[in-house]
């Protein structure tokens, strides 16, 4: 089985989907079980490990963060926040048929809002996602935050 | 004039042993006393060495609502300037850091200073033939802060230009430091990355306040550390499966009440303190394959043992930083208004050691103390609903009575039971001292 370009820009806009209308369960489906979600804090980050970033989650932590949104005692979910992604058209910067591996990057917009605040961020996300079992996954995520380095306060859901 | 400038009187009745008012948090003139007094009387936290290596290499931060320079004189000391062209007031440095040569320029009129900031040139100087400038405040430079020491790489500044001495201001309590510092073989600490910026729409003091409070991670972090905890264990792994750092790093958040009363609390005077006196949540993390080895090379191993037996949780160096010793954290706080501070958190890597640890305290940070953390935001929610809830005039006072003895001495190191909040009355202590050390008691001098 092969992948389209058509079908790469596709899963891109189905992921985003499940974020902003809170269909973690599947979201969480979409990733192999070593990949990481990574947001640096540095601008043109090279190092996930021995500098600080904002997030470098495992399958374990990303789980964690999902089920914590729907606890009873989350008290920074009450009430809930709420997220929007508005996406530029993606390119497809690798296509490796043979290997079933492919680079995505995606320009967005996040705006992610609670009670009276409403976050803008401006984002660049960059997808490495494999074919397994005819299934697109995601092995690795990267999203840097064109302002990484300001203060931000609570970022609550997944950019 | 508001209600609390010159009146020292009115400052000491903010703080009554059990109680504190609200307008400690909510009072924007409370606020710039603070920043006049106790933030000018006080030593506090500027930066590391290893931000300014080089001579020229300067980094640009600030205290409270203070702009300052941390900058590599052409000695090879570490200077601290004030962020004020002399001139006009502009800005000199804009940029967060950088190297800025032998002397910094004025990017308005060219004015020119040397590192330690000294007047060195005026373009068209002679427009200034006598007219006195030599006598003008102006024409001496950029001004130094009071007072600076780089204590084992740690750069602390006095802004007062008169006043308490470093090492009377912080006694015993730089034993927290020295722990962090010596973890490293070669006993020196080296800035790993730019700093977390957490933007807190909370008082400062209830930020510092929490570094010690050790009843509420139980309850607050539920959410994140219970939930791990659940997560972990339907995974159903094998007996003796090792913890996966993230699980050793957020666990110890759930561990019971007797976990932390028998961990302990000391107080050193003026203001400082630390939680983990006996054990704390860093204590069983596991070893890092090599390091106790080279640690013994440089220390023996009877000093060795004793650095790493160490493992005291947060230190506060009140009033204006944290440091986690066993991970080399440190967390720096920047009051912008009564209601609004943000949160600066460092890592350090220890020169010689261990890249794992490195690892494992980028892995704390993120995880702990980011904007995106999952821990931080129900801190950061606690933080602004008090802010919210001290509008209330339900109830004007806050209570900090938990383990409260009438009498209490706080000019005595103590240790105690691991919950109580004699921590916080001792930082309120050190706040009427050091917001009333240099006030004019105008009620007094018209009697």
């Amino acid at each position: 089985m092969t992948v389209s370009k058509d079908q790469l820009i596709d899963f891109i806009y189905e992921e985003v989907r499940m974020l902003d209308e809170g269909r973690y369960d599947e979201w969480l489906a979409l990733w192999l079980k070593d990949g990481h979600y990574w947001m640096p804090l540095d601008y043109k980050q090279t190092d996930p490990l021995n500098v600080t970033s904002l997030m470098y989650e495992d399958l374990f932590m990303l789980k964690l963060r999902v089920e914590r949104l729907n606890g009873a005692r989350t008290f920074s979910q009450k009430p809930k926040s709420r997220c929007h992604h508005v996406i530029q058209r993606p390119f497809v910067d690798e296509m490796d048929a043979a290997a079933g591996t492919f680079v995505t990057t995606t320009f967005m917009h996040y705006v992610e809002t609670r009670l009276d605040e409403q976050t803008l961020l401006a984002l660049t996300a960059r997808h490495e996602l494999a074919l397994v079992d005819g299934q697109l996954r995601i092995a690795n995520k990267r999203v840097d935050i064109l302002n990484s380095d300001a203060a931000f306060r609570n970022i609550q859901l997944l950019p | 004039m508001g209600r609390y400038a010159d009146n020292p009187a009115a400052i000491k009745a903010l703080y009554r042993g059990n109680e504190v008012h609200r307008d400690v948090y909510t009072d924007q003139e409370v606020y710039r006393l603070e920043m006049k007094h106790l933030f000018a009387n006080a030593w506090v936290f500027v930066g590391h060495e290893s931000q300014t290596p080089n001579k020229g290499d300067y980094f640009s931060t600030q205290i409270g609502d203070q702009p300052v320079i941390q900058v590599r004189h052409s000695d090879g000391e570490v200077h601290v300037l004030h962020n004020r062209c002399p001139h006009k007031g502009t800005k000199i440095v804009i940029d967060r850091a950088g190297n800025t040569g032998k002397f910094f320029r004025c990017p308005y009129h060219a004015w020119s200073f040397k590192t330690d900031g000294c007047l060195l040139a005026i373009p068209l100087k002679k427009g200034y033939a006598n007219t006195g400038l030599e006598n003008t405040d102006s024409g001496k430079g950029m001004r130094a802060v009071g007072d600076v020491r780089n204590y084992r790489g740690f750069i602390f500044c006095r802004l007062a230009e008169e006043g308490i001495s470093f090492e009377d201001y912080f006694g015993g309590s730089l034993s927290s430091i020295d722990n962090m510092v010596d973890r490293s073989p070669a006993g020196r600490l080296e800035v790993a990355g730019p700093p977390l910026r957490y933007m807190h729409h909370c008082n400062w003091k209830m930020l510092v306040e929490n570094q010690t409070d050790t009843c509420h991670p139980m309850v607050a972090h539920e959410s994140s550390a219970g939930t791990a905890v659940k997560l972990w264990e339907e995974l159903d792994m094998p007996e003796g499966t090792p913890l996966p750092a993230a699980m050793e790093i957020i666990a110890p958040f759930m561990s019971p009440y007797e976990f932390f009363e028998n961990m302990g609390i000391r107080t050193w005077p003026n203001g400082h303190g630390h939680t983990g006196v006996h054990h704390s949540i860093h204590s069983n993390y596991s070893a890092i394959p090599g390091y106790m080895d080279k640690m013994v090379e440089a220390y023996g191993e009877e000093k060795a043992k004793e650095i790493l037996g160490e493992n005291r949780h947060n230190t506060v160096y009140f009033p204006n930083i944290m440091i986690k010793g066993p991970i080399q954290q440190l967390r720096v706080f920047i009051p912008l208004a009564a209601d609004k501070t943000i949160v600066e958190s460092y890592i350090y890597r220890l020169v010689d050691g261990p890249e794992e640890l490195t690892a494992r305290t980028a892995m704390y940070n993120r995880m702990i103390n980011a904007p995106t953390s999952i821990v931080g935001h129900d801190d950061l929610e606690m933080y602004e609903r008090a802010q919210e809830g001290l509008q209330s005039d339900g109830l004007e006072w806050v209570n900090i009575q938990r383990l409260y003895e009438e009498g209490e001495d706080f000019t005595r190191e103590a240790v105690e039971n691991g919950t109580t909040e004699r921590q916080m009355r001792n930082q309120f202590d050190a706040w009427v001292k050091f917001m009333t050390w240099d006030m004019d008691d105008v009620q007094e001098a018209a009697e």
